[in-house]
């Protein structure tokens, strides 16, 4: 639309102030008798409402005209603000900017006389109050008493009537519930979806800084950026051509290059905005949100002053908006459960914002009641994007990661908040797209700082133009039948570098290791996994004939690795270009420069590059084979930690369902046990260091905050009391000597260092064996089960698991031993993996089943296991059952089939316990 | 364009057309749609990329794609030192690309009548990839449907 200046002024200076107005009657109803407020408030619409009176807009002045009477009445105190008074003003703010829109679009104001809200604001203004009031609570909107005055023409009136006849009941108020943002909608001819866009219309109202600002056209500044962008790399050039030029022209080009970078720094600054131009619009969102479905919530901001650049800031708000539409609607309780948790009625969420090393983090926390994992799994699994199976081993943070799954959506219905098809997936390939991450996780509640969930989002800072480090890559290339030995530079962006390590000669090369065909470099005692950047792009490598090793150390999502080069050289500021249609798809490039000498890079996108590498999980179905083949690899993921005078311990980490850090002070004791008020249960302490050494002194209850791991079972869970956590590690499990000392299933090599491994069975059974209360309230049929394998570990570690399950356990490692057993026990299910010390599977099945008194013993096994037990069994004998390895669900299940201890168990789901 | 399309069929009505060699094929594509036309061009290769995508030029400042159309072809690569290919830049909407083709030749002015069927003989890949052909006296023209050779290029 061709457009006279001063409307053009008009719609942008309107456009503002409306976005002013949101903020400040959003505060106004927090502190209703703040007379500045109210005198700002009043202002603004006069303001609007005389420019539109200027141009002619009727249907706007006149809105606003009534608008203002009744703020009016509100600042001469003949009146108090309401929240249904506020709500009306709210709505007016809509109207009007949807009417503006309509005027920056087709010139004109548009049919709607929007008489509705006319009515509304009328009937508010001459005080029909009461009905109109009151009605408001219920959200209906009521017929005029007498014919409207002041806005309307005498017969529009019955056309008025007509209307509110066919849209509204007017009797029996309790009956009709009109939700009040679809009377909203009635009242407006603007579709949903205008008006959602309307809400999310830009303002940059809080831009304007208090020194002289003025106004520039976006497109103008990014013309701007794409020069400074070419002129850096014309210095680059010029750089690299002076390094041995005569000492005049390279001053001059020192100088270029420093005006260079401050050129760049200050178009740069010009595109930012602080993050509090999109977090402006949320009080209002919350507010109207939190309204609609019966909840206190409360937003709070930090950091609303971090500044973002604008193609940034355009890019999250939708993001943004979503997530903290999510918080309010499936994240904070209502105020009556909130209460009855023991909360604060109000809910809270808060944004934070700041920078960290060419990053800008945002976080979105409430303290809401948190995501259950175990809702999500179900909701995955029955929208098909996963199976049971996967379902029942996922860890939590696997769990909590199902919702960026494409197709996911939690809520039970879809609102027209929050569920639109706008899922997480959305928000989280929107976020990638500008190169940043996303990340959620529970926050269980320690000492006063509330529990919740929080989503945090790291973007980096800049776009265009980026520091990084450039490196070469040697390989072979065979044209016309000769081996040409080309060299290539890639660039690796300095945010995702943690370090350069250069390993040199046979000391150097010592400290690589190779674990399962993997090699790792051990870098301050942690493993980092390498890969080689030749390998992983495909390059036939050249024959390297110095031993140099060029490590460059990597991040990734939280996971370091190190990538093999062939040369470092230096770092550089490069301009990052965008490849072109064909090559987008490819995960390993963000895009590619030209350097100095004008030949081009290719810009290495670490993340993906960690993906090709397999370093980083694709997807959870790649983690899920993993994981399943590491275990047959006999490869373990441990738990290490230490534990009274135990500097090491380990135990699986498949056991394990949390790590928590409680306060000491939450510690009551019941029947002289330590307990935790844990989720809605109990959760009886044990603390592993006294436990080990009985009789010396229980240290690690006495500090300030306990360092607990927890085991769950279904509801029930236990939590050990260690002193430290210190790491996770994956290591193919080597006892060397088996212990016999309580607690203790033996020791063995972890990370290179003596280890010992707790007996989880046999402490959870001392500590709950003293205390039937505690765990055993839940009585299951108990099956008696005998495990039998050679494997120390992994007998107590099926042990610990089936004992958990409420079952008892005996067990056995030689075929003597399970005949022996058997004999005297009323056992009713061996469980065998096959590798008896002295027989196999088959054998194991020929012993058993050749006696008749063991007739009704059962036999289960592993999957892998059950051909070579059948073709080795003399007798032609199989299993009776068999599971998967991993699938420990699914053994408790078929033990419980088995003995029909499933007819007497209650309908505890079995499904959620949280392993990986 | 299409051959065929309603053109009014006046007496020496013609178009334009940039043409080239490739393998064998003489070759050509709307003169409209070229941006420019270049010698070889030296090429930073693309690890892992489709293999049509010989690699990346620097056209003063601007990264193009360069585009092997004898692998789109389905010819059999010239692994030889000496025959380097030529550039025709084109706009896509993807951004600016680079076809490689043998050899470049004249600007053409083809008369539309000269427009011929599609030969039967000819396979199904280049079915797909040509929009049009046309007897000349040297032979025949085959003009190349740019979007398609596109989308081939990209798996």
């Amino acid at each position: 639309m061709e457009f006279s200046e001063e409307v053009r002024e008009f719609l942008i200076e309107s456009n503002e102030n409306l976005g002013v107005l949101d903020c400040e009657i959003v505060e106004l109803e927090k502190r209703p008798a703040d007379e500045q407020l109210i005198a700002s408030v009043f202002r603004t619409i006069h303001t609007i409402k005389g420019t539109c009176g200027f141009f002619g807009f009727e249907i706007l002045g006149s809105i606003t005209h009534v608008a203002e009477n009744i703020l009016g009445q509100v600042r001469e105190k003949q009146r108090p603000l309401t929240p249904d008074l506020v709500s009306l003003v709210l709505q007016t703010v809509d109207v009007v900017r949807l009417v503006l829109a309509n005027i920056e679009e087709r010139g004109e104001e548009g049919e709607d006389v929007y008489q509705d809200l006319r009515q509304k604001l009328d009937d508010a203004y001459n005080f029909r109050s009461d009905s109109s009031q009151s009605a408001f609570d219920q959200g209906l909107t009521v017929l005029a008493a007498h014919p409207p005055q002041d806005i309307s023409e005498p017969d529009e009136a019955p056309l008025a009537i007509a209307e509110y006849a066919e849209g509204t009941s007017t009797q029996d108020a309790e009956e009709e519930h009109l939700e009040w943002p679809s009377a909203f909608e009635v009242s407006n001819a603007g579709t949903e979806s205008e008006v959602k866009e309307i809400r999310e219309t830009a303002s940059n109202s809080a831009n304007s800084a208090a020194g002289s600002t003025i106004r520039v056209d976006v497109t103008l500044l990014d013309k701007l950026m794409n020069l400074v962008g070419e002129l850096v790399l014309a210095r680059n050039q010029i750089l690299q051509g002076t390094t041995s030029q005569s000492c005049a022209s390279s001053g001059a080009a020192q100088r270029l290059n420093l005006i260079t970078s401050e050129l760049q720094e200050g178009v740069m600054r010009t595109r930012m905005q602080p993050i509090g131009v999109v977090w402006n619009k949320l009080p209002r969102v919350v507010r109207d949100l939190a309204f609609e479905v019966g909840k206190q919530i409360e937003i709070q901001m930090e950091g609303a002053e971090t500044e973002l650049d604008k193609t940034i800031i355009e890019a999250i708000k939708g993001p943004l908006t979503h997530i903290v539409r999510n918080s309010c609607d499936h994240g904070i309780e209502r105020p009556d459960v909130r209460v009855a948790k023991g909360k604060k009625a109000h809910g809270t969420i808060l944004l934070r914002a700041y920078h960290e090393g060419g990053h800008v983090n945002i976080e979105i926390s409430d303290d809401g009641a948190g995501i259950d994992p175990e809702r999500v799994k179900r909701k995955a699994v029955e929208k098909g994007l996963i199976r049971a199976e996967q379902a029942a081993t996922m860890s939590e943070w696997e769990a909590l990661h199902l919702i960026f799954l494409p197709g996911f959506s939690t809520a039970e219905k879809v609102t027209n908040i929050s569920g639109r098809g706008v899922g997480m997936d959305v928000v989280k390939t929107n976020i990638e797209k500008i190169g940043g991450a996303v990340d959620l996780f529970n926050r269980p509640g320690i000492g006063g700082i509330a529990g919740g969930s929080t989503v945090k989002i790291k973007i980096p800072l800049t776009l265009a133009i980026i520091p990084g480090l450039i490196v070469n890559l040697n390989s072979t290339r065979t044209t016309g039948g000769v081996k040409v030995k080309r060299e290539d530079r890639f660039v690796i962006p300095q945010a995702n570098l943690l370090e350069l390590v250069r390993l040199e000669g046979a000391e150097g090369r010592k400290q690589i290791e190779s674990i399962q065909g993997t090699e790792v470099y051990r870098r301050r005692g942690k493993l980092l996994p390498l890969t080689y950047l030749s390998r992983v792009l495909g390059l036939p490598p050249v024959e390297q004939d110095n031993d140099v090793l060029n490590i460059v150390v990597l991040q990734a999502e939280e996971t370091a690795f190190g990538l093999v080069v062939d040369g470092v050289s230096d770092t550089q500021e490069i301009v990052v270009k965008a490849l072109g249609k064909q090559l987008k798809a490819l995960s390993c490039y963000v895009g590619a420069t030209i350097m100095g000498d004008g030949k081009i890079a290719l810009i290495l996108d670490v993340p993906g590059l960690g993906r090709l590498a397999n370093i980083l999980p694709r997807s959870l179905e790649r983690s899920r084979t993993k994981a399943s083949e590491s275990v047959k690899d006999q490869r373990q993921t441990l738990l290490l930690f230490s534990a009274g005078r135990f500097s090491r311990l380990v135990v699986p980490l498949s056991m394990v369902a949390r790590l928590e850090e409680f306060a000491s002070s939450k510690v009551q004791y019941a029947a002289g046990q330590p307990v935790l008020h844990y989720r809605d249960a109990i959760l009886p302490l044990v603390s592993v260091g006294a436990m080990l050494d009985r009789g010396s002194p229980d240290a690690a209850m006495e500090r300030d905050s306990l360092q607990v791991i927890v085991f769950s079972e279904g509801n029930r869970h236990v939590g050990l009391v260690v002193d430290e956590i210190q790491d996770i590690v994956e290591e193919a499990v080597t006892v060397k000597r088996a212990s016999s000392s309580f607690g203790l299933l033996g020791s063995g090599v972890v990370g290179g260092k003596i280890t010992d491994f707790i007996d989880l069975g046999a402490l959870l059974q001392a500590a709950i064996g003293d205390h039937p209360d505690s765990f055993s309230s839940h009585v299951r049929v108990a099956s008696s089960v005998l495990v039998a394998d050679s494997s120390r570990i992994a007998r107590g570690t099926l042990r610990a698991y089936l004992e958990m399950s409420g079952h008892q356990v005996f067990e056995a490692s030689t075929l003597e031993e399970v005949l022996d057993l058997l004999s005297r026990n009323p056992v009713q299910v061996v469980v065998t993996a096959g590798l008896l010390a002295d027989a196999t599977g088959g054998e194991l099945l020929d012993a058993i089943r050749g006696r008749d008194k063991l007739a009704s013993v059962a036999v289960l096994g592993f999957a892998e296991e059950d051909g070579n037990a059948q073709s080795a069994s003399r007798r032609g004998e199989h299993f009776d059952g068999a599971v998967n390895r991993d699938d420990r669900e699914g053994l408790v299940r078929a033990i419980e089939s088995l003995t029909g201890a499933a007819a007497g168990r209650s309908r505890e789901s079995a499904m959620t316990g949280s392993r990986k | 364009m299409t051959i065929g399309s309603p053109v009014p069929a006046q007496l020496g009505a013609t178009r334009q057309y940039s043409t080239f060699r490739v393998g064998d094929m003489f070759m050509g594509i709307e003169l409209t749609q070229v941006q420019e036309l270049l010698r070889y061009q030296e090429m930073t290769r693309v690890p892992l990329a489709p293999r049509a995508i010989e690699g990346l030029i620097n056209l003063r400042g601007q990264i193009v794609t360069a585009l092997d159309v004898r692998r789109v072809l389905g010819l059999p690569a010239i692994d030889s030192e000496d025959k380097l290919p030529m550039n025709i830049v084109i706009q896509s909407e993807g951004g600016k690309v680079s076809l490689l083709v043998d050899e470049i030749c004249d600007v053409l002015d083809v008369p539309l009548e000269a427009a011929t069927p599609l030969p039967e003989n000819m396979p199904a890949l280049l079915r797909e990839l040509i929009e049009g052909v046309y007897q000349l006296e040297s032979g025949l023209l085959l003009i190349l449907n740019i979007d398609r050779v596109l989308d081939t290029s990209a798996n």
